[in-house]
């Protein structure tokens, strides 16, 4: 057992700890947006370790790059994922409101909506 | 039994709970976007998975299929968030 062995089962571990709270949030919390909240730790956070974990096994100049641009790719398309459901979700009346502290999206809406003709470019 | 045989089993009953929680998460889920949630974080649990077996087993087969999950798995999630209407609650 050596020391490269137990930093890999450690982050394997931290990887599939991230991956059990994700699940359990997305079943626990009450609306999308809190869900949202809780699934997207695992996306990002347990798959850099577990690609982390990889680096450490194998450390070669192939495995090294394909890691970068998995995480790369990773990172790119998965905020814009959230944003769009989470858009979607505040559009289509899927979000509790008496749940939010504060609504700063309902605020400019608000006053968009009062004063529309201040924005002809709109 | 070694250190990593015992890290691949705790994970894989931990990577296992959170599969089963985000499939019940499918199943119940009160909207669409719910579901399209759910099912994002079961592809992230597959992917991390994937990743798990590589590093305990030590071998590096199916990065190439990593690379193109991480890299496609925003079609499905954006489709339906993009063409969600506004009355569509199942």
């Amino acid at each position: 057992m050596t020391a490269a062995e137990i930093a890999v089962g450690v982050l394997v571990l931290v990887s599939a700890f991230l991956s059990m709270a994700a699940g359990i949030g997305v079943v626990r919390f009450p609306d999308v947006l809190t869900r949202l909240h809780a699934a997207t730790k695992p996306q990002v956070l347990g798959l850099a370790t577990v690609l982390l974990a990889i680096v450490l096994q194998v450390p070669t100049w192939g495995v090294l790059t394909t890691v970068v641009l998995i995480m790369t790719f990773q990172l790119l398309t998965q905020p814009m994922t959230a944003h769009m459901l989470g858009r979607a979700a505040y559009r289509s009346d899927h979000v509790r409101r008496d749940l939010l502290i504060v609504d700063d999206l309902g605020r400019d809406i608000a006053e968009h909506d009062q004063e529309p003709d201040l924005s002809p470019d709109r | 039994m070694t250190f990593l045989a015992l890290v691949s089993i705790l994970a894989g009953v931990m990577f296992g709970i959170g599969a089963i929680a985000a499939l019940a998460r499918i199943i119940r889920g009160p909207s669409i976007l719910d579901r399209a949630l759910a099912t994002d974080v079961l592809l992230a649990i597959a992917i991390c998975g994937l990743g798990a077996e590589m590093a305990i087993n030590r071998h590096t087969d199916t990065l190439v299929v990593l690379l193109i999950l991480s890299m496609f798995a925003i079609v499905g999630s954006i489709a339906i968030a993009r063409f969600m209407a506004k009355q569509d609650a199942s």
